[in-house]
């Protein structure tokens, strides 16, 4: 996996995800930054909506394969694709093969898709092998390891890893913090109950380690633990891990945070 | 289709064999709410877990173990005729008996003809969740058969009145106090001030009045952990010595085990065995490893007069050549439940059949048809976890996935849900279209959250505001913001390149 010798000024087709489409355009902006900060030519197909993960995994594959069918000839000619989510990279690199297994006319192309497509930050890393950042943020982090990037792709130690050269910055891990958020997609709205009791254990988790910000690579359990933590009236902030690395805490508020006064 | 349990062994009076897995969500709403379960379940969060890695860390060719183990059982169920055959010829040889079952009903009446025949009054039991599957116990109460369950666990749930909530601890949602309250009111003539604070008092106490029962047993029933085709041999593991007990000191033991059981030799028994017993509870081995072949012979000091061994479809063979085939590589190790946060939350009892947790998941709806479960499936985030520590690499998300595809092909969900992503996929394939409705979205969201970043409530959306706040978008969509950088930037370099 890991290439020694980072690849020159690749062309990186940046796969935003619908949620940082619609809700957080400050982790796209940090995504294009730290990418292009990285050597990577940076482009974002303009038609690209969903990756098809919410009708994927709720059973409807004609859905899922009719939102996810004109991603394979819109990313065709980059180098790499590159998703801010582990989840969304994980379902372009893990499971758009199975979605398509069953039509050998596209599925060498499906394939290429998968091969070259990566969560941001372990691409940054293992790929680009950005080593150190120059940047600054003076707080006490405690970061969550989201799903799907952790047990699909492997994304443990490289958010880690580039957390620890941004100056300024501590981490305090929580107790358990490969345990699921409780977010899930769709069950988190359909079984809203047990979600809440798990987003609630995550909370008080979080809450223990004393940090004052919260970090994550994926934008659905950032925006569950940030609206729980709303709701029970504490005032960590929330944030993606790229907003950090990328210096650009400053471009908005944390998830789910209130606009500075005056604004 | 495959078949459901008979309706006769369905109502029996034990409550387990009624599902009550459509009741998902109701059940799930008052485990949450009782307070006695969720310290129950707060023990487990560490428990078993910890155990399990540390036994792990232990040791380092666990992983490739567990490579090993996939493969016996993946090349057994490929030939899985030829094994079963195998098995049966080598129990007759050793002079015992076996019988093939295809369900539930022609298993129980299979062992209730053995009683007969024998004119047992009393069964002894070893833990087996196949005959929690088959709705034994409430079968063989019904024909006036007295049945004692010789596990702790399972002692205490059957005094009870209750189905169990774990596969390997089935009392593990009762308290300790709760027990002491059970025997007081069972075990009769007792001193009823005594002491039965700790686990210790409790044990000491089951283990008496169970020695009684042991003397005077006609038939010991267990599950069984392997069936050895090489050898005709049924293997069971267990930390308190009790099956062994139940096997050796019957008139007749009789096995009851599914197809997926068997192994093709005892070197392959043994290896799985090295990855079950660490990731179910952390040992390196059960404390007892009971080997059965046959009955006994004339040079044996004990073991049971005749040896039976009930080989049980109920649905397994349906599986085979499936997506589900990989859930019958399962060795109930439990591992999965241990680790997994919606087991966590709500318990056993939740689930609403025999098998909880993600395994129950992708097995129930196997075995009771996915129109009575379809819950089960559905109730998992895809966290991924209960796939890490499977130690038979058995994919259950993916299989969850699966269920939740033929449920959909059958227009079994909700159709809310059904129109409302269909109604989401045509948004999504329209590029243009769909940029400018998540661009109003996004902005009226933005203007109902006024600046405080987040909305409490927000109609269509109570499913997540029930719980947590919505954050609301920043403002912009992504591509609204990138669309005029890059104008933008074309006008500052002088036109479009
Ligand atoms: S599915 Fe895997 S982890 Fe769960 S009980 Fe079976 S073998 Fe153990």
């Amino acid at each position: 996996m890991t290439s020694p010798i980072p690849p020159v000024r690749p062309r990186v087709g940046l796969f935003v995800t619908c949620l940082v489409d619609m809700f957080r355009p400050t982790v796209g902006f940090s995504a294009v930054k730290l990418l292009e900060d990285a050597g990577c030519i940076v482009d974002m197909p303009m038609d690209q909506t969903c990756c098809g993960q919410p009708a994927f995994n709720s059973g409807d594959r004609d859905s899922a394969k009719k939102v996810a069918r004109p991603l394979i000839a819109m990313f065709a000619g980059y180098d790499y694709v590159v998703a801010p989510s582990g989840s969304c990279a994980g379902m372009i690199s893990k499971h758009f093969p199975e979605l398509f297994a069953d039509e050998p006319a596209i599925l060498a192309d499906v394939k290429a898709l998968s091969a070259k497509t990566h969560e941001l930050v372990s691409f940054l890393t293992d790929i680009m092998q950005v080593k150190t950042l120059n940047v600054q943020f003076d707080g006490t982090v405690t970061y969550h390891d989201s799903c799907s990037g952790l047990r699909e792709l492997g994304v443990k130690q490289q958010p880690r890893a580039l957390l620890q050269t941004v100056s300024g910055l501590a981490i305090r891990e929580m107790k358990e913090p490969e345990t699921c958020c409780g977010f899930g997609g769709t069950f988190c709205v359909k079984y809203p109950e047990i979600s809440g009791k798990m987003v609630g254990d995550k909370t008080a988790d979080i809450a223990a380690t004393g940090a004052t910000t919260l970090l994550a690579g994926d934008l659905g359990c950032l925006m569950n633990m940030a609206g729980k933590l709303r709701r029970e009236g504490s005032d960590i902030e929330v944030r993606h891990v790229a907003e950090i690395l990328a210096g650009m805490t400053d471009h908005a508020p944390g998830i789910a945070g209130r606009d500075p006064e005056g604004k | 289709m495959h078949r459901a349990l008979p309706v006769a062994i369905r109502k029996g009076n034990n409550a387990m064999h009624v599902s009550t897995s459509p009741k998902f969500r109701e059940n799930a709403h008052d485990a949450l709410l009782d307070q006695s379960l969720q310290r129950a379940l707060g023990r487990l969060k560490t428990g078993f877990k910890d155990k399990r890695s540390a036994a792990i860390a232990a040791l380092p060719e666990f992983e490739a173990l567990r490579d090993k183990a996939v493969e016996i059982k993946n090349h057994t169920l490929e030939n899985l005729d030829h094994y079963l055959t195998a098995f049966e010829a080598n129990v007759k040889a050793n002079g015992g008996h076996v019988h093939w079952c295809k369900d539930s009903e022609e298993a129980c009446q299979t062992i209730l003809k053995i009683c007969r025949d024998k004119d047992a009054k009393s069964v002894l039991k070893g833990k087996s969740m196949i005959s929690e599957e088959i709705g034994l116990n409430a079968f063989l109460e019904k024909q006036d058969l007295q049945v004692v369950e010789t596990d702790l666990g399972e002692y205490i749930i059957q005094l009870r009145h209750e189905p169990p909530s774990h596969i390997i601890a089935p009392a593990i949602h009762v308290h300790k106090e709760q027990v002491a309250d059970s025997f007081r009111a069972t075990h009769k003539g007792r001193d009823p001030n005594r002491v039965l604070d700790e686990p210790r008092d409790l044990l000491d106490e089951a283990r008496e009045v169970m020695r009684e029962h042991f003397f005077a047993a006609d038939i010991g029933i267990t599950g069984a952990n392997f069936l050895i085709a090489e050898t005709g041999t049924s293997v069971i593991v267990t930390n308190e010595g009790n099956g062994d007990l139940t096997q050796t000191l019957s008139r007749v033991h009789i096995a009851v085990a599914s197809l997926e059981k068997v192994v093709p030799t005892l070197e392959d028994a043994s290896t799985i065995l090295r990855v079950l017993a660490r990731s179910a509870t952390g040992q390196e081995m059960s404390s007892y490893t009971t080997f059965s072949t046959g009955p006994r012979r004339a040079e044996d000091l004990d073991g049971p007069q005749e040896y039976h061994v009930v080989l049980l479809d109920n649905g397994r063979s349906n599986m085979l050549g499936t997506d589900f085939q990989d859930m019958l590589r399962c060795i109930r190790c439990a591992a999965c439940m241990n680790h997994c946060p919606v087991y966590g939350a709500v318990g056993g009892h939740a689930y609403g059949w025999v098998y909880p947790g993600p395994m129950g998941s992708v097995l129930t709806p196997s075995l009771i048809g996915i129109n009575q479960s379809g819950h089960l499936p559905n109730a998992s985030t895809f966290c991924g976890k209960c796939e890490e520590v499977c130690p038979m690499r058995i994919p259950l998300p993916k299989m969850m996935r699966h269920w939740r595809e033929r449920e959909f092909e059958k227009h079994l969900g909700a159709s809310s849900v059904r129109y409302g992503l269909k109604g989401w996929a045509f948004m999504a394939s329209r590029p243009r279209l769909y940029r400018a409705a998540t661009g109003l979205a996004a902005r009226l969201l933005r203007i109902l959250g006024g600046g405080r970043g987040a909305l409490r409530s927000l109609p269509f959306a109570g499913g997540w505001t029930q719980i947590r706040d919505l954050p609301v978008p920043e403002g912009k969509t992504f591509k609204q913001l990138w669309e005029e950088q890059q104008k933008n930037k074309s006008r500052q370099d002088g036109g479009p390149k």
